[in-house]
């Protein structure tokens, strides 16, 4: 596996006049040039667990961005752990900052500020439901490795022999771990070209996103989700009387 | 529908919602055999998956979607089934639900009602089940802004937890009973890996207390607790619908800052009981044993009221 690209190559390569993007307890906010207008920039850095105050944070960034108005697009930097898991974090309602970090990005998504996520670590479960899967574009760097569960979790669960699942893995991507697996779901839309420079590709994106969610459909033509967009599709058909 | 519950000594609506089936739920829920549902049992859309795990499927994937009646009024709903695979989000049961959303953009029922149950993303699944979750939420806030509410019921057995609570957390309005226990990790996942010192999963007692519904509605994370049953969840439902605030910039606002003041004023609370007394609640250890009445007569004393912030 190629290796992570640092958070400061990467932003290098994006705002290669510079930028106003900082880190601190993990977190990453601010904003850079992009074309002729700005790029907003929220994110996590460093394989840091998302909790209560990271998401609360967060959101209030991306409500910012839509308070001021116009169309500046979000871009949602994700190197994270999964949610943190903790007492304290469950008894003050992490479900409900995690969310609202979620419809902070789709609201600005909605209000015409376009929202693209890049993976250039890990991420998993919660965070990852969060930040990155809460964009309208999902795009990954080589060296980015998202999973859900890792396979020693997924085998204490299932009871399957862990020699059994790594063979499994190899030829079935819905439950394994890596970005080529959540490439073929439909969830990460595109790859990215480390050694081309990321402003242009990030500009690309957000100029051919698409309007609607079309991750069940990328996921068909993949082979990720065989029968996800299908099934929706036919539950709208008999909603509708068909 | 030929299908009813089986209530040989009380009415439906007696029935306790958390030993319900998610059939036996929809059929006592919505106003008696309106519900209509779509992709059926009988058209066997199972799981391409867990057969390569040597498990058993289910002809509804744990999903059961449609459209029925509620007081009269149109809705469309979708219920999981705690009981197979512990309610757990595979590629179908979340197309199901994602599909359902959709339609909802078309045909604008009253209201959309999803009835949780669920520890999660299907791990034998994963890649399609976290995907979908994202689908799902993305499609709530697009219905939600089309002016139609999605109402989330917590109850069952299997509670609400991992990308479950994250999609009840999008929901506009959450009704919870005292069985519901509506969290991320569940007490296990935190004990197997912070350790038994963070959190004992075997103390059932804190696991109500830090997860389940009094709580959470003490909190202003749901809006109505409601009793175990079935009739008890129907009014909460019904009683949720005309009132939900839009999905906006304000709402949103008015979320962030009621979860920052929360932060702000119970971040160093180690124990529920020591929020529900900066609450005001003047005998926290009683609040487990309150019945349905007295909690709400406990609600209704305490200084916050209900919000729309959400």
């Amino acid at each position: 596996m190629p290796d992570k690209m640092p958070l400061d190559t990467l932003l290098a390569s994006l705002f290669p006049a510079g930028h106003a993007v900082t880190v601190a307890d993990g977190l990453i906010t601010g904003e850079g040039p992009l074309n002729d207008g700005r790029l907003a920039v929220i994110g996590i850095d460093g394989d840091t667990a998302l909790g209560i105050e990271g998401a609360c944070l967060l959101a209030g960034r991306v409500l910012d961005v839509v308070r001021a108005g116009g169309s500046t697009p979000i871009l949602v930097l994700v190197d994270s752990d999964s949610q943190r898991m903790s007492r304290r974090d469950e008894l003050l309602g992490l479900n409900e900052y995690l969310a609202h970090l979620a419809k902070a990005l789709l609201l600005a998504d909605a209000q015409g500020h376009p929202t693209i996520g890049l993976l250039y670590g890990h991420s998993a479960a919660g965070a990852f439901i969060a930040t990155a899967l809460a964009t309208r574009v999902l795009a990954a760097l080589p060296g980015a490795h998202p999973s859900v569960m890792d396979l020693p979790s997924v085998a204490r669960v299932t009871k399957l022999p862990l020699e059994i699942l790594q063979d499994m893995a190899r030829t079935t991507s819905v439950f394994a771990p890596g970005l080529d697996n959540m490439v073929q779901t439909g969830a990460v839309q595109a790859t990215l070209d480390p050694d081309r420079p990321l402003g242009p590709q990030i500009a690309a994106l957000i100029a051919d996103s698409p309007a609607a969610d079309t991750r069940d459909a990328l996921g068909r033509e993949r082979g990720g989700r065989p029968l996800a967009h299908a099934i929706a599709a036919r539950v709208v058909r008999e909603a509708q009387g068909a | 529908m030929d299908w009813k519950p089986v209530a040989l000594s009380a009415s439906p609506l007696a029935q306790s919602w958390y030993e319900a089936s998610a059939r036996a739920r929809l059929a006592g829920l919505l106003d008696t055999d309106t519900f209509e549902e779509f992709i059926g049992p009988e058209q066997r859309m199972m799981s391409p998956h867990l057969p390569l795990f040597a498990l058993p499927r289910a002809f509804d994937d744990g999903m059961i979607v449609g459209r029925g009646r509620l007081d009269g009024r149109d809705v469309l709903a979708a219920a999981q089934e705690g009981r197979f695979m512990g309610g757990a989000f595979g590629e179908i049961h979340g197309a199901k639900l994602v599909g359902l959303l959709r339609a909802a953009l078309a045909v604008k029922p009253a209201a959309v009602l999803i009835l949780f149950d669920t520890g999660g993303v299907r791990l034998q699944e994963a890649n399609a089940g976290e995907t979908a979750i994202a689908e799902i939420m993305r499609a709530i806030t697009q219905v939600r802004a089309a002016g139609i509410p999605v109402i989330g019921l917590i109850g069952g057995r299997a509670g609400c937890y991992g990308g479950g609570g994250l999609i009840a957390g999008t929901c506009v309005r959450l009704v919870i009973s005292e069985g519901g226990r509506l969290s991320v990790s569940g007490p296990e996942v935190i004990e197997t890996n912070k350790g038994a010192e963070e959190f004992d999963s075997r103390d059932r007692a804190l696991v109500w207390r830090t997860m389940g519904g009094k709580h959470r509605r003490l909190l202003g994370a749901a809006d109505a607790f409601a009793d175990d049953t079935i009739g008890a969840f129907r009014a909460a439902a019904s009683a949720a619908i005309p009132a939900a605030p839009a999905f906006d910039l304000e709402t949103l606002e008015a979320e962030q800052a009621r979860l920052a003041a929360r932060i702000a004023r119970f971040g160093d609370a180690r124990d529920a009981t020591e929020i529900w007394s900066r609450l005001g609640v003047n005998d926290p250890d009683a609040v487990p044993g309150l019945t349905t009445e007295g909690f709400d007569a406990l609600l209704d004393s305490l200084p916050e009221g209900s919000h729309d912030a959400r």
